[in-house]
């Protein structure tokens, strides 16, 4: 069996955990982009109801003494974060309208 | 039906009536020659917003800034001094480009005692003075105190850092910025250090990009997701509080209610769980409310969006603001810069709410600029040149406006006497 990640709370999300688990920005939007509609949907439907749990429970460290599997769950907030944009809001990974715009981000807080 | 009070002439436009009601042109957005003609007269003599102080924070701590419209490269650096200077990025010896790191189109920042060129190894001290030649003996007569760095003029307001290419500015800095501006002298800016940067190349004139962030006219409908689809109005319509203008600078207030007050319907699930969403975190830390925020007495008070002529604008929240600043790369292009800035995060659910913030934005931030590469493509026909604005749209016939001004003036003064 693989290495867990993720507080043994929510382990239920390991299997999303290698794929979401990602740290930056730029990694998140790629993989929005580049995963299909129906996987994106799997991994929202399956987090959004522990959601809200989900922060609370990394809201119970420090910011800069998160234990690394409380960081990988924040890690994988962030990318529910980004999804919820292609779910909730465009229905498709990429904006509405946004044609060929490009728009990199280039500076943010750790983590 | 008018939902908020319009000034005593009828409009908001007819309240400036040097602006005019009629149609306008966009020839200013679409011409290489028109463009040629706003580096000089604008960017070259326009103060220009680089950066902010907390990008410098130590001495010897610098960062260069290309700019395009000025086709020039700059260095700003903090001295032992505590000051902040600005120079031209080229050695005084052979015209190298004196600070670079990879490659010498990109910009670049660190920190230094002082700065080597890399070609024959030239010293110059933060001050910009030239402190060592290699093998001195071998020049003619050389002064060195004639050889320091070139300087560009650099002023700082509210710890936003400015700098001048006019070898004798109009205008100080401050008298610049002008009242409407400077009446946000003891906004904390200072203490909204967390920031979320972005960069982008857009296929549109930088006015015409600017354009889309000076009127909310077009919100409800290239934006209407900002709203959940249950509750969104087919004919929805958005009506600004206030606008305002001093010189070449203008504003925009408008309402916007708590989101902790609105009907749950009226937000995503991702912003009830976040606490957060397009107008950034629910709840922000207390933040002294400057006279100059709400000139309107708009209530509630939502935002007011500041446009600093030419590139700048800083549209303030409560408790945090964003930065957009348009460069010009010719008549078609320009260099996108962002940031959302705000408290330093106490706790992880306080990051989270800046990421989501973050996230917002570029994703409508991207319809803007997909949509604007088609309105410069469309302007480019050149078929028409009367575009009809509303009076939701008054900072947009401003800022075109001031710009042909700003050009034709400076035709103006160099025009041969008694033709």
């Amino acid at each position: 069996m693989a290495e867990s990640r993720l507080p043994s709370a929510f382990a239920e999300f390991e299997p999303f955990a290698e794929k979401w688990c990602l740290a930056t920005e730029p990694e998140r939007w790629e993989m929005r982009m580049h995963t299909p509609m129906a996987e994106i949907r799997e991994f929202y439907d399956a987090f959004a109801p522990r959601f809200e749990e989900a922060i609370d429970y990394c809201d119970k460290f420090g910011l800069d003494d998160l234990p690394e599997d409380a960081l990988n769950l924040l890690h994988l907030i962030y990318s529910m974060v980004m999804v919820s944009m292609a779910v909730e809001i465009f229905g498709t990974q990429k904006p509405a309208d946004s044609a060929d715009a490009v728009m990199n981000r280039v500076g943010a807080p750790v983590p | 039906m008018a939902k908020w009070p319009k000034p005593a002439e009828g409009s908001w436009t007819e309240h400036y009536p040097e602006l005019g009601t009629g149609p306008i042109s966009f020839r200013d957005s679409i011409s290489p020659e028109f463009y040629e003609l706003e580096r000089e007269a604008v960017f070259k003599r326009a103060w220009l917003n680089v950066g902010r102080i907390e990008e410098v924070p130590r001495v010897g701590s610098y960062f260069t800034k290309e700019i395009d419209a000025a086709r020039t490269s700059v260095i700003v650096v903090k001295g032992k001094d505590e000051q902040i200077r600005a120079f031209y990025n080229i050695c005084r010896h052979r015209g190298n480009k004196l600070v670079w790191n990879d490659f010498p189109n990109e910009e670049t920042k660190g920190g230094c005692r002082q700065f080597t060129c890399k070609y024959h190894g030239w010293r110059y001290d933060l001050k910009g003075d030239l402190t060592f030649v290699q093998q001195e003996g071998e020049f003619f007569g050389l002064d060195s105190s004639r050889y320091g760095l070139k300087p560009v003029h650099c002023d700082v307001w509210n710890g936003f850092i400015f700098i001048n290419f006019d070898p004798e500015p109009q205008w100080g800095l401050r008298e610049f910025l002008g009242p409407m501006i400077t009446a946000l002298d003891d906004y904390p800016f200072g203490m909204m250090t967390e920031r979320y940067d972005f960069a982008a190349q857009n296929n549109s004139n930088w006015k015409i990009f600017a354009d889309a962030f000076q009127e909310y006219y077009h919100v409800p409908s290239l934006h209407s997701q900002q709203v959940p689809s249950v509750v969104r109005q087919p004919n929805a319509s958005f009506e600004c509080g206030h606008f305002q203008i001093d010189g070449p600078h203008r504003l925009v207030s408008t309402a916007g209610t708590r989101r902790w007050k609105l009907d749950p319907d009226y937000m995503y699930p991702v912003e009830r769980v976040t606490r957060s969403g397009l107008v950034g975190p629910w709840r922000t830390p207390e933040t002294h409310f400057s006279a100059g925020l709400n000139p309107g007495g708009i209530e509630p008070w939502g935002i007011t969006n500041f446009q600093i002529f030419p590139n700048l604008e800083i549209l303030i929240y409560h408790g945090w603001y964003l930065l957009y600043r348009y460069w010009p790369t010719s008549h078609n292009t320009h260099k996108f810069e962002a940031y959302n800035a705000f408290h330093p995060a106490r706790t992880v659910r306080e990051r989270i709410e800046h990421e989501v913030a973050s996230v917002v934005l570029k994703e409508f931030a991207l319809q803007d600029a997909g949509m604007l590469g088609g309105t410069q493509a469309a302007l480019e026909y050149d078929i028409v040149d009367d575009y009809p604005l509303s009076d939701q749209e008054i900072l947009v016939r401003h800022l075109h406006k001031v710009s042909v001004d700003w050009v034709e003036e400076y035709q103006a003064q160099r025009a041969p006497a008694g033709v």
